[in-house]
């Protein structure tokens, strides 16, 4: 590079350093906003479900509470609907999540194999119901002639294997070195051998990713929860007991003082919870343990998002 | 199962080379393994996703729940002739593309910049916080979304208190976001895009990670500034990508989404947040009107399929990577 470039790439730094500082500044405004808009609801919430019930009836509870009280996830937890359907919202997680990643790991596993004779058939036939689906009245006939209706299965079985999950798992599979593979085989591992102990262990971040999404879903989900099994007290879920809940103050919303115990709630309790505070309360517990975990496989997500988005 | 492993790597190799239909019966036999990790599967795929298409046969008939099928009164396009001179499903049809088209745009646009800003910023670990943070909502579920959008929205939520605070609405007038049916599009677009601008930005993020640094050295001895290597070099470095997910997304355009609409939706905005889903489920399941219902539903997902499939020979015909 000639002396004079050099000069001139100074002197153009220099100029245009106020324009980038102004940018800069902007840019680092802009991003802490972001974070106020995408936080502050939840701490609002945060602050009301750990404020006394009756206090913040008053309003003007913003980012802590005024009256600290933990009565509410007290109330909660001893309400035995609530308390039941958080066991099965943690069931239907963690048996859905593993079936899910293993299930899913056989199939990418079995179609990622070039020679595999069935390869090109099991690709389409999965890949195809990303286009088309039945549709909801036609899988909740189906389901219903199964029997699945007021079973715990209904929420296992319909989302066993996602077609994404497959894709990913699949690209990543391909994506190994063929000498790993190769090597299991020469040392006289079979097929199985091959996916138990060679591809399973190295497809960890991927499936990281997998059961990050799968878990999410399965924490999350309320709809199956509501058009299956609404009428089974029993195996609600922590998701649809808020649902019914958000229903509820729904059909109230426009009066102003929501007075009404959302129903269900014992007629003792009266003075200690409101509606507002149990909601609260609740948006939290449904929402904490995701919170609680997404950070952790950030930097699995994102790369398996890279590898569905941009490859598909 | 081992056992069998060790069998199939073990077999002697076959003497004659066989052919056709009998290679690839010797074939699946020697790859038994692979055959049981994925047959069961298939039939289970079979049985859950491909089994329920034969519901639609319900659309062309007068569905009687207690007859056979062979029993059932075939009606033919009847159903379909009503949905579209029902005010109805033309209301609901109309909420359902305005919904989508505003995700597109706007949920596109936003993410856009998003990524474009965040790619500006230079402290490795600010960055990570902002990007962390902007993906919470797409972790949380509708649910919990709607419970927070619902109480910020309230009357006495944080956003009529700003309106009071600065001026624009006088104490004691606030205003029922959620019960004033033409905001409903514009509190629909707004939570959609808070869900999930973080997440969509990741996509851009990765590519612009591939673009070449080099790039951007050589406009800096050009004399550039920042916006314009934005503008040059940023953006057509993402061309690709946005250009395949916009394709994609409009195969999406009649699945505007369920839960939002559904969970934010009251009997006050009820005429601009029903859309397709929300209709096929209120006749379906609460009227017990299968064919009608099925007939909405079948409606829809034959248009996607014809719009996907439009959508990905566009994206070939260009020249882009395609989805399948």
């Amino acid at each position: 590079m000639a002396a004079s470039d050099v000069k001139l790439n100074k002197k153009y730094k220099i100029q245009t350093s106020i324009g980038d500082r102004i940018f800069d500044i902007c840019n680092y405004t802009f991003m802490i906003l972001l974070m106020i808009v995408t936080l502050y609801p939840f701490i609002n919430v945060l602050a009301v479900s750990l404020n006394d019930a009756q206090d913040s009836l008053k309003g003007g509870i913003y980012l802590l509470p005024r009256v600290w009280s933990l009565d509410n996830y007290q109330y909660i937890f001893k309400e035995a609907t609530i308390f039941h359907a958080t066991l099965i919202s943690i069931l239907r997680t963690v048996i859905g999540t593993v079936l899910t990643v293993l299930c899913s790991a056989m199939v990418a596993f079995s179609i990622s194999r070039q020679d595999f004779v069935l390869r090109k058939f099991v690709t389409v036939a999965f890949i195809l119901t990303m286009y088309f689906n039945g549709g909801l009245i036609p899988t909740f006939l189906l389901m219903r002639d199964m029997n699945l209706v007021g079973s715990f299965w209904v929420y296992i079985w319909p989302g066993l294997i996602g077609v994404f999950n497959l894709i990913i798992i699949r690209s990543f599979i391909e994506n190994l070195p063929e000498s790993i593979l190769e090597s299991g085989k020469i040392d006289g591992a079979g097929d199985f051998r091959t996916f138990f102990s060679i591809v399973l262990p190295l497809t960890t971040p991927v499936l990281a990713t997998v059961a990050l999404f799968s878990g999410v879903s399965q924490w999350n989900s309320w709809f199956d929860v509501f058009l299956y099994n609404s009428s089974h007290i029993d195996l609600s879920t922590l998701q649809y007991e808020l649902q019914k809940i958000l229903q509820n103050s729904n059909t109230t919303a426009g009066t102003s003082g929501m007075d009404g115990m959302i129903s269900g709630a014992n007629g003792a309790q009266q003075n200690t919870v409101t509606p507002l505070s149990v909601r609260a309360t609740m948006t939290i517990v449904a929402s904490v343990p995701i919170i609680m975990v997404y950070p952790f496989l950030q930097k699995y997500f994102v790369k398996g998002m890279m590898v569905g988005g941009v490859k598909g | 199962m081992e056992t069998n492993a060790i069998e199939t790597t073990s077999m002697p190799p076959l003497k004659e080379k066989p052919k056709g239909i009998k290679l690839f019966f010797v074939k699946l036999l020697q790859q038994r393994a692979l055959v049981i990790m994925s047959v069961p599967f298939l039939i289970w795929l079979i049985l859950f996703k491909y089994v329920p298409i034969w519901g639609w046969t319900i659309a062309f008939q007068d569905y009687k729940p207690a007859l056979g099928f062979w029993d059932q009164k075939w009606i033919g396009f009847h159903h379909f002739e009503f949905l579209f001179g029902d005010d109805r499903f033309l209301r609901v049809l109309r909420n359902t593309l305005a919904m989508s088209a505003i995700n597109l745009v706007f949920g596109f646009l936003t993410a856009i910049i998003l990524a474009l800003l965040l790619n500006e910023i230079r402290k490795v670990a600010f960055k990570r916080v902002v990007q962390t943070v902007s993906y919470l909502p797409h972790f949380i579920s509708w649910v919990v979304a709607a419970s927070i959008i619902q109480t910020t929205l309230s009357p006495d939520g944080i956003i009529n208190e700003l309106l009071v605070w600065f001026g624009f609405v006088n104490e004691g007038n606030e205003i029922l976001f959620l019960g004033i049916p033409e905001y409903f599009w514009t509190i629909f677009g707004a939570s959609s895009i808070w869900k999930d601008i973080g997440w969509n930005t990741i996509v851009y993020l990765a590519a612009m990670t591939t673009i070449d640094p080099a790039q951007y050295e050589a406009a800096e001895i050009d004399g550039a500034n920042r916006l314009q290597k934005m503008t040059f070099i940023t953006l057509p470095g993402i061309k690709s990508v946005v250009i395949v997910l916009l394709i994609m997304n409009i195969g999406y355009l009649l699945e505007s989404g369920f839960e939002p609409q559904y969970l934010l939706g009251n009997g006050m905005n009820v005429d601009y947040s029903e859309n397709i889903d929300i209709f096929v489920l209120k006749y379906g399941i609460a009227q017990s009107n299968f064919s009608l219902s099925i007939a909405a539903g079948m409606f829809k997902t034959v248009v996607s399929f014809i719009l996907l499939f439009v959508a990905n020979n566009v994206a070939k015909r260009m020249g882009e990577s395609r989805l399948f």
